[in-house]
């Protein structure tokens, strides 16, 4: 039986994309983004066990503009997929399923994971 | 412990054998680190810019080298977790399959393993 060509729904390229299909997808892709976030960290603790040659070598290369970049872009996947968790869990409970509860909630992660994102950042710096 | 309704483990036969278990410990791991991350987006943030003696010492600390702990292994296990799912799902070749899943297991038990020895060595201050 050949089971690689079966057809496959729902067909998503004649799908109009929606705030909830996107957030969907979206919660999927952070979490494969934070894996490689942790992968940093993991490096990031080794070069602190390392001794300070290692660590500042580290803060170097996270210190960079490309690495700022990524850095930004991991604390907006990390604040995401954290907001976006909590409503799944919400879901999980049976909170928030109508039409209504799923937009506004969406919404509501989507403002929070910026401003959070920003405000992390304002602090940082 | 076991969440299974009692039934289902006397059967001993799911979806998958052990579907409803995965979800449960995807749930559980994600409550956790919804208090671990906001811990560690505290940590990060007051530890910019900090010299390696001061990063050290602040990680060396009992409840911040525990907390780290719990952290790292609690965020590897639940990423762990959703790759297994994600490349359950979309990669449709299963040799493939079974090759990735082994690749993400293999990197998941190193980096835990990484993560804790270097936290232990900075804590016992070696």
């Amino acid at each position: 039986m050949v089971t690689d060509n079966r057809p496959l729904s729902p067909h998503i390229q004649v799908y109009r994309p929606q705030l909830t299909s996107v957030l969907s997808i979206s919660h999927r892709i952070s979490g494969i983004v934070l894996n490689f976030g942790t992968i940093v960290v993991v490096a990031w603790l080794l070069a602190l066990a390392s001794g300070p040659e290692a660590y500042d070598a580290m803060i170097g290369v996270l210190s960079s503009p490309l690495a700022l970049v990524l850095l930004a872009a991991w604390t907006f996947a990390l604040m995401y997929h954290l907001l976006n968790g909590i409503r799944h869990l919400f879901w999980d409970a049976g909170w928030l399923l109508d039409l209504r509860g799923a937009y506004a909630s969406g919404w509501a992660v989507v403002t929070l994971a910026v401003v959070l994102t920003a405000v992390i950042w304002g602090v940082a710096l | 412990m076991n969440l299974r309704n009692p039934l289902a483990n006397a059967h001993n036969h799911g979806a998958a054998g052990d579907g409803v278990g995965h979800w449960w410990a995807q749930r559980f791991s994600a409550i956790l680190l919804v208090f671990l991350t906001s811990w560690v987006v505290y940590a990060l943030v007051s530890i910019v810019g900090a010299s390696h003696a001061a990063a050290s010492a602040w990680l060396a600390q009992p409840v911040n080298a525990a907390m780290g702990i719990l952290f790292i292994v609690t965020s590897i296990y639940h990423g762990k977790l959703g790759l297994q799912v994600v490349i359950e799902d979309y990669v449709h070749n299963r040799a493939v399959e079974v090759a990735l899943q082994l690749v993400v297991k293999i990197a998941a038990l190193a980096g835990a393993l990484l993560a804790v020895i270097a936290i232990l060595k900075l804590a016992f201050g070696a």
